[in-house]
């Protein structure tokens, strides 16, 4: 490996080359498809485009994202996050409901900060089962997948509850210098998170957690803290997402609200090149990942993918792409390649 | 071991005699009730998944009361192993009739068969099963989704020349469709797609799954809008994914309604609302209120009168005014 690595050495070798190109390529196809597809003009005084709603579609798994990410960081996975989201969507809407004044600004972020509250504990939740009783991830994290559905259906009466608070619905409808506002809360939240993990020891002993969780509670770190400490993130970052999904049709409905958002998350997280095993974790990565989810479901009915295919589809371009990040699958493909340099087969960062 | 499973079996037929010999003992004394002329239905929902099955359940309940019929109710929670569970107690209750909504349309084959061989008539209600020997169910009460998508489709045929909103002489319809492979889904599509073959003009440009949901509703539509700016007319599998495509609709800096008509299916109280103020144009009522046809069917299948295999729900229209007239009395 030389010494001084090229610019271009540098750029083929960063872990996000790879979702990035994922990305531009996808948005390629969408322009070859339709030439319009990247246009952006000005529409009430604020963006309107493709783009836009890709931005604004992408917070909910951008913030779902998030939370995961620091928590596969640790070894773990959260299963309940969809379920979190809906449990959110409900408690804040039937507050709103059953406030005095339904259209008020002290209402919407009243019931907004209430059921954020009330995510936070479910996440601790999760947090207590894992960290303190010692049971593994998936497991303690479905039983609230399962449960939350059943909560926020009781919440809701198993009703489509809508609500009329224009502030609740500026949170995805709204938009704040040109730009959609649950797409910055979203970006906030990851800018947010990056300066907390990365200017802090915080994100090094999450990782430290997640590489050997025994080493590090014999070096000192509070491993049992930590851990409970990214759930309760989690359950936080799947609740801001369910409000944003709730506002963003100005209803909740408990049955459908999150479902399988929580594979899309992990999907992004993995896209991003954090690795399930724990450990080395991207912030970068998973916001790249969660551009790439929206994406793809904006590709869908962009190019006309009939209904009866698309899932297939979908399969098919996450397979292209975990084979794209998989350091085997590259080699094996240079390999065949005659006359390519064969290649080293150190130091590839997870 | 062997001794411990001996234990086990006999334990469990014990438990098996216990229940069925109680199963016997009500049915002597109260036959079923159809001596003492009190009828008693079985009935096990789905679930309670929206506003459309709770106001279905509410008239199944409120109509067996008014009948004096004694309503045994069940909820599946939407699985159909509990369903099936549920159909079974009722065939050891021995209750007169069992009417249920399949979760699913396959594997009711051997709990039908049971109920047959006990002698209780099954009926059907909102969906259908598919088994080969159609004489398990004595009748299957529900919607036409075909004939709900006719509807969709002679409306629009009928109000070409309105719904050609931009005046460019050709009618097009972008289509939302409800969950992939769900019954109401395809059966609508089809008949839409038939009746506005009538008209030449009348072309559907682009359809894509929004499943059944606002959310899906409003980011399909979404799509839709950015890719196409002629499109004149939304057809939405049901009132949900209309009232989603209105939010991208208004987003997109167009009337709902009015720059883009909007046909859908249901009448539910926020569709019908959405109606009423003008935002949809039409829609076609998909009727949760089964329970006086239901009742009545149970009592002539009881009386041994000969029933149709199929019955159809009784179902209208509603246009704008009309929905603005009985919105007040809308139960659901």
């Amino acid at each position: 490996m030389p010494e001084n690595p090229t610019l271009v050495q540098r750029v083929l070798r960063h872990q996000l080359l790879w979702p990035v190109l994922a990305l531009l390529v996808l948005l390629l196809v969408n322009v070859v498809a339709k030439p319009s597809f990247l246009d952006v003009r000005m529409q009430d005084g604020h963006l309107y485009g493709n783009v836009i709603d890709i931005m604004r579609n992408s917070a909910p798994v951008m913030l779902v994202a998030l939370g995961m990410t620091l928590v596969i960081a640790t070894r773990g996975i959260d299963l309940s996050v969809g379920a979190i989201a809906a449990i959110a969507a409900a408690v804040a809407c039937t507050r709103i409901i059953g406030a005095g004044d339904e259209a008020a600004l002290s209402t919407a972020v009243m019931a907004m900060t209430y059921a954020i509250v009330v995510c936070i504990v479910l996440g601790a939740w999760n947090g207590l089962l894992v960290s303190v009783l010692g049971i593994q991830p998936i497991i303690a994290t479905l039983i609230l997948m399962v449960a939350g559905r059943g909560i926020s259906m009781a919440i809701t009466d198993g009703q489509i509850t809508t609500v009329n608070n224009p502030w609740f619905s500026d949170l995805a409808s709204g938009f704040v210098l040109t730009l959609p506002l649950a797409f910055l809360v979203a970006v906030g939240m990851v800018v947010f998170t990056a300066l907390l993990t990365r200017r802090t020891a915080l994100g090094m002993l999450i990782e430290a957690v997640g590489i050997n969780p025994e080493a590090s509670r014999l070096a000192g770190v509070r491993a049992r803290t930590i851990i409970w400490t990214v759930y309760g993130f989690s359950g936080l970052c799947a609740g801001l997402a369910g409000l944003v999904i709730a506002a963003n049709t100005n209803s909740v409905n408990a049955n459908s609200l999150g479902l399988w958002i929580e594979l899309d998350a992990i999907l992004a997280v993995v896209i991003g090149g954090t690795s399930l095993m724990g450990g080395r974790f991207s912030l970068a990565g998973t916001f790249i990942g969660a551009l790439f989810i929206a994406t793809l479901a904006r590709t869908i009915p962009n190019i006309g993918i009939p209904s009866e295919v698309n899932y297939l589809f979908k399969a098919v371009v996450v397979i292209a792409v975990c084979l794209l990040q998989s350091p085997k699958a590259r080699a094996l493909l240079r390999v065949r390649r005659p006359g390519a340099p064969t290649l080293v087969k150190a130091g590839s960062p997870a | 071991m062997v001794k411990k499973t001996l234990v086990a079996a006999t334990a469990i037929s014990l438990s098996t005699f216990a229940l069925t010999s109680c199963g016997s003992s009500n049915a002597e004394s109260g036959s079923g009730g159809n001596d003492d002329g009190t009828i008693t239905m079985g009935f096990a929902q789905v679930g309670a998944e929206s506003g459309w099955r709770t106001a279905n359940t509410k008239s199944i309940q409120e109509t067996a009361e008014a009948e004096g019929i004694d309503l045994k109710f069940t909820d599946a929670q939407g699985k159909q192993e509990n369903q099936i569970q549920a159909i079974r107690s009722y065939i050891q209750q021995k209750v007169d009739v069992i009417a249920f909504s399949p979760v699913v349309e396959t594997g009711f084959d051997a709990v039908l068969q049971e109920a047959k061989a006990a002698g209780i008539p099954v009926i059907l209600t909102d969906r259908a099963v598919d088994v080969e020997d159609t004489s398990l169910y004595e009748t299957f009460l529900g919607s036409d989704f075909v004939l709900e998508g006719e509807k969709a489709g002679e409306w629009l045929v009928e109000n070409a020349k309105e719904a050609d909103v931009d005046g460019d002489g050709t009618v097009n319809v972008v289509q939302l469709e409800g969950t992939t492979g769900a019954a109401p889904a395809i059966d609508r599509a089809e008949g839409f797609a038939e009746k506005i073959a009538a008209d030449d003009s009348i072309e559907v440009t682009a359809s894509q799954t929004g499943d059944f949901t606002r959310d899906g509703g409003k980011q399909v539509m979404e799509s839709f809008l950015q890719s196409d700016d002629s499109i004149d007319v939304v057809f939405a599998h049901n009132d949900d994914m209309g009232l989603g495509a209105i939010e991208a609709i208004e987003a997109a800096g167009l009337e709902p309604g009015k720059d883009i008509q909007i046909i859908t299916i249901d009448a539910v109280k926020d569709g019908m609302q959405a109606l009423a103020d003008g935002k949809i144009n039409f829609i076609v009522e998909c009727n949760p209120l089964l329970g006086p046809q239901l009742m009545d069917l149970a009592k002539k299948v009881l009386d041994g009168e000969e029933v149709p295999e199929r019955v159809v729900t009784e179902e209208t229209t509603f246009t704008q005014e009309q929905a603005a007239e009985v919105l007040p009395e809308r139960q659901y």
